[in-house]
């Protein structure tokens, strides 16, 4: 398999009071192989939407990326680029799609504007051949009567409509790379489905990799083929999809599977997680979910870790120690 | 589209109407009238004060006078000043041209300059050149144009004698001087009034125009853009500033009416030969009938800035052209 994509100990901060700067992302390592999909999981406030943005160094100011972070795809070292370097991987390398297709279309410029420039900044052709290249990645994500829908503006659309659009501006530039951050949140329920459908068709058809990230449990499942479970800045959990979902073993990951309705079995009341994600710049000391957790013991104190906890899955708990789990646990 | 533009024009004639009747009417409440003056500095008798009076029309209803001022005015015709002693509409022709000159200068480089500063400003938020662009533009905001102009005046127009200080034209200029050397002449007496005026309503806009991209600055939309791979002229210019326009084309609309009244203070301490300095001394004299033509060029320009707001943002904004 060929690594597309490494994050190696990325850390965002922000300026915070009297010269201090917090970390809303705080070491986060993972990578990305070729036709991959791996979904980063977590509350909103847990840094990884920051995690998408500053993968093509998009952090909004005041923030940054701090010195030690590593970014690679393949052999471009990203966080190295500045300027019209950094400009030509944006959309060519990696493509992004944003939670709210509302807000994320510039609603002064039409479809066919908003697709063609996204090629035309990678492309050396002429605008007419963009537009042919705009037509067909509206009829590739699935928009009826393509060539009435360029002329249109973002407003005319429903939000279906417009993630396909976004989602077509996305793929504008044939990155390698889709990064899908929480892309059916803002939607219906049957639209989500049907935008999920058009992701997992064109990754099949394009061979992309995909980083869907996403606070929503259901739509990892049967498309994702691993998982890493973010909590505070940090990944906490990482396992291929049918083993986390078969044995969850952080506790933080545990509690988001007992706070998701079940449809079958008897009538339960839900399990949510007590308390709320503590702010970016007061990140407990030790374990990050010692103060929530359940389990937490003496040994939380001291900040642990990603551990083993069985082939291909690792955990950021002690408890890691005491349960390594024998084949499929 | 066609229809709405209709009816906004509808709309902005009755405005105008409703405009003109209040003037003319409250001109008339106002106390004092045109000949109350004339006896206070030389012995004028009753009788001759009530047959001016008849001949200005004065000594009719104030409804009749108006219908009398309308007519005239379907006719292009103002009436006859009675300061002045001659029509209305050749005095203010005489007059427009220099504070259309001052006006349009002054929004011309408000409108470039300003709007220029303050998206250089959002786009440099919290840096050094944002926080010298800041205090310059308030201390600029906060000071009076007429004191402005007087020190301004003094220093470059006295001290330094660097540039005229009163007036369009240098009396001295030969009676033969091409067309350029006097276009150079009035635009040198041009350079102080101007720098005046616009060093006040620049800082304005400036920071109106900073505040609009800050907004623009942090919506999805602008992220999207760098995220295709635009360059971050693009970015800025052409998804960020067409957005932040919008809110300052209602700031045009507001200034527009400086093209014809100019600036009363400016005018009478540079000398210029504006309708400021005019419609001020008819403010005085009760002089209604010039007082009424000077106040409907700006009731005029008043609505004609709406409009031209209104029209400017169904054509920029396809939400509502379209929506």
């Amino acid at each position: 398999m060929t690594t597309v994509l490494e994050v190696n100990n990325l850390r965002v901060s922000f300026p915070g009071p009297a010269h201090s700067r917090f970390c809303p992302v705080d070491g986060v390592s993972f990578s990305l192989q070729r036709g991959e999909t791996l979904a980063l999981v977590g509350e909103s406030g847990c840094g990884k939407s920051l995690t998408s943005l500053a993968l093509l160094q998009l952090i909004p100011a005041p923030g940054r990326i701090e010195s030690g972070s590593g970014i690679r795809l393949g052999d471009t070292d990203v966080l190295a680029l500045k300027g019209e370097a950094l400009r030509r991987i944006r959309g060519r390398r990696i493509g992004m799609i944003f939670q709210d297709p509302m807000t994320s279309l510039n609603p002064v410029f039409t479809v066919e504007a908003q697709i063609t420039e996204g090629i035309l900044a990678h492309f050396r052709i002429s605008k007419a051949e963009a537009r042919d290249r705009a037509l067909q990645l509206l009829q590739e994500v699935g928009i009826p009567d393509p060539g009435e829908r360029l002329k249109a503006y973002p407003h005319q659309l429903s939000g279906g409509m417009r993630q396909r659009v976004m989602i077509a501006i996305a793929l504008s530039a044939e990155p390698e790379i889709l990064v899908a951050d929480e892309p059916t949140t803002a939607l219906d329920v049957t639209v989500q489905a049907q935008i999920l459908e058009v992701l997992d068709d064109l990754r099949a058809r394009r061979g992309m990799a995909v980083l869907l990230i996403t606070h929503d449990l259901g739509i990892v499942a049967g498309r994702a083929d691993r998982v890493a479970v973010m909590y505070a800045g940090q990944i906490v959990e990482e396992a291929s999809t049918p083993r986390l979902f078969a044995s969850p073993s952080h506790p933080y990951t545990q509690g988001l599977f007992a706070s998701v309705p079940r449809i079958t079995g008897p009538l339960q009341r839900l399990n949510p997680i007590r308390g709320s994600v503590p702010a970016a710049s007061a990140w407990p000391t030790g374990c990050r979910f010692r103060p929530r957790c359940p389990k937490a013991f003496d040994r939380s104190e001291v900040e642990p870790p990603l551990l083993p906890v069985g082939p291909d899955h690792r955990m950021r708990c002690w408890l890691a120690e005491q349960t390594k789990e024998t084949g499929h646990g | 589209m066609r229809s709405w533009l209709l009816l906004r024009l509808i709309q902005a004639v009755i405005a105008f109407v409703v405009a003109l009747a209040l003037l003319f009417v409250l001109m008339r409440a106002a106390p004092g009238d045109p000949l109350s003056r004339l006896s206070a500095d030389r012995p004028v008798s009753r009788q001759e004060i009530e047959a001016l009076r008849a001949r200005y029309g004065l000594d009719q209803p104030v409804g009749t006078q108006l219908i009398a001022f309308v007519s005239g005015l379907l006719h292009g015709d103002l009436g006859v000043s009675i300061e002045h002693g001659r029509p209305v509409t050749s005095l203010l022709a005489e007059r427009l041209p220099a504070t259309i000159l001052l006006g349009g200068s002054v929004l011309l480089l408000n409108f470039t300059i300003g709007l220029w500063l303050g998206v250089r400003q959002a786009v440099r938020r919290g840096q050094r050149e944002d926080r010298w662009l800041t205090t310059l533009s308030l201390t600029g905001y906060a000071m009076p144009s007429f004191w402005l102009g007087l020190v301004l005046a003094w220093l470059v127009g006295v001290e330094w004698r660097l540039l005229p200080a009163a007036g369009m034209q240098d009396p001295l200029l030969e009676a033969d001087a091409g067309f350029l050397s006097r276009a150079g002449d009035v635009l040198r007496h041009l350079i102080l009034p101007v720098v005046t005026l616009s060093i006040v309503s620049i800082a304005a806009t400036m920071r109106y125009q900073r505040a609009a991209m800050l907004e623009v600055l942090r919506l999805p939309y602008m992220v999207t853009a760098r995220a295709k791979g635009l360059a971050e002229h693009d970015v800025t210019w052409r998804h960020g500033w067409r957005n932040a326009l919008f809110p300052v084309i209602t700031l045009f609309g507001l200034w527009l009416p400086i093209l014809v009244s100019g600036s009363v203070f400016v005018e009478t301490v540079f000398a210029w030969p504006g309708l400021g300095a005019l419609a001020a001394a008819a403010v005085g004299s009760r002089d209604y009938p010039l007082l009424m033509g000077a106040s409907l060029l700006v009731a005029a320009l008043v609505v004609a800035g709406g409009l031209i707001t209104d029209v400017a943002y169904a054509l920029l904004d396809p939400r509502v052209r379209l929506g």
